[in-house]
């Protein structure tokens, strides 16, 4: 099973805390909005990315499995 | 199940945009509980009347397409949606109703007339009584559309098709067009040429036919505007000489989307005329997503700073950058389809920008050739 980050762009308003919380796979763009890494999460990293999953303050960052 | 695997066997896709298989979407409603079939009819891209034409002269065949679209799927519930005056096709309804054969019921709808709101999620939600804008996926229409019923949306054009289809079979659908581009289907012809309008082409022709069918060219043509402000511009010489087929399309860096061929005379700037289309693209953002509320004015602003005052090696790469910065960071294809229009403009028109930048800007004040909503005039 693979996990993947993905952002709900409407919900997402760009406080930037994923990026802090995740930075080897999320990073911003010019207007504060987060780049995320298509690639899928490896397993070293997943506990980081549910914390940051779990801090966006408008829960606008998502795991996605496939 | 009959006309669905029909439509299947004739390889009907759909005719909005997107180009998806129609029997798929189909096969995605059907069974499932209290489904509604949406006519979209609502055609937002300014330079395409297809669908406005179609309604207008000939109601009963989309509405027979939609109606046994309803009965192959299930559904008890067709809607149409259209922008301003539904008058005609409210007439057409009123005469089925009064002949009492159609199985289901139909409902006209307006929809609101910005660019985003026949988008096929926006649709959905203004049609559950929320404002006309694109939501996040999934759950896709045909889970979850109107009203949290399973929806069927289909463009109005593609349910003509169905209808003839349903009436024909798919052996008489594939008689014209090309074994992996079957049928036809309507295509706005605009720009240089005789008579503008709306013609029914064979899928598989050179794309020339489509002006020749319009009484062909009146001035020289420097490029071609294929699918509309989704779409992308062609230089002329690739342009008249590429089938009109997916397949040929896509190589040739463009796609048919909503049908619009737009011929874009020698004597027109393709940067002056782009940027205009740019900043009203970015001005018709839902305002939903951060990079397509700030990214398209950015690059609206960036394409009017090259086309003014010519290549500066800054501007244009940070333009380049930001069409790849928006690329697939929207709800919906908003942000996609301008930064495919835009960058299609950089490669068709560099020429234009090479002279724009050695301080020989094209004459200015001809009149618009790209038609825009705000214009005086319009339609």
């Amino acid at each position: 099973m693979t996990v993947r980050l993905r952002v709900n762009p409407i919900a997402c308003q760009a406080h930037g805390l994923c990026a802090e919380l995740l930075p080897e796979m999320i990073s911003l763009d010019e207007w504060g909005y987060p780049l995320l890494d298509p690639q899928p999460v490896p397993a070293a990293l997943m506990a980081h990315a549910r914390r940051a999953v779990a801090d966006c303050p408008t829960l606008a960052l998502l795991l996605t499995e496939d | 199940m009959m006309l669905i695997d029909a439509v299947e066997r004739a390889g009907l896709t759909g005719h909005g945009g997107a180009g998806f298989p129609t029997a798929r979407k189909m096969r995605a409603v059907a069974g499932r509980r209290r489904p509604v079939v949406v006519v979209n009819a609502a055609e937002g891209e300014p330079a395409s009347r297809k669908d406005a034409i179609l309604m207008r002269t000939r109601p009963h065949l989309v509405l027979d397409g939609a109606v046994l679209a309803a009965d192959a799927v299930g559904a008890r519930e067709v809607i149409v949606a259209l922008h301003a005056g539904p008058s005609s096709v409210q007439t057409a309804v009123n005469e089925r109703q009064a002949a009492g054969l159609d199985p289901v019921t139909i409902k006209v709808v307006q929809v609101p007339e910005e660019y985003v709101a026949s988008e096929e999620s926006a649709l959905v939600r203004f049609l559950s009584g929320a404002p006309a804008l694109p939501t996040f996926t999934p759950p896709r229409p045909y889970e979850r559309g109107v009203n949290g019923r399973p929806t069927l949306v289909q463009n109005a054009e593609t349910l003509a098709h169905l209808a003839l289809i349903a009436r024909h079979g798919d052996q008489w659908f594939r008689s014209v067009g090309t074994p992996t581009a079957p049928g036809s289907l309507l295509v706005t012809v605009a720009g240089a040429v005789q008579c503008p309008g709306v013609y029914e082409l064979a899928f598989g022709v050179p794309l020339q036919a489509a002006f020749d069918a319009a009484g062909g060219l009146t001035e020289p043509v420097q490029a071609v505007l294929v699918g509309g402000y989704f779409g992308a511009w062609l230089p002329a010489e690739t342009a008249l000489r590429v089938q009109l087929t997916p397949a040929d399309l896509t190589a040739a860096g463009a796609a048919i989307g909503a049908g619009v061929l737009l011929a874009l005379p020698a004597s027109a700037c393709g940067l002056a005329e782009s940027q205009r289309v740019a900043s009203w693209l970015a001005s018709q953002s839902a305002g939903q997503c951060g990079p397509c509320t700030l990214g398209l004015p950015a690059i609206a602003e960036d394409l009017a700073v090259l086309s003014r005052s010519g290549n500066t090696t800054n501007v244009r790469n940070r333009l380049e950058r930001r069409l790849r910065l928006v690329e697939g960071r929207g709800a919906c294809h908003h942000p996609d389809g301008t930064a495919r229009f835009v960058a299609s403009a950089l490669a068709t028109f560099a020429a234009d920008l090479a002279r724009h930048r050695r301080g020989n800007p094209c004459p200015p004040a001809r009149f618009p050739v790209l038609p825009l909503p705000d214009d005086p005039g319009f339609r």
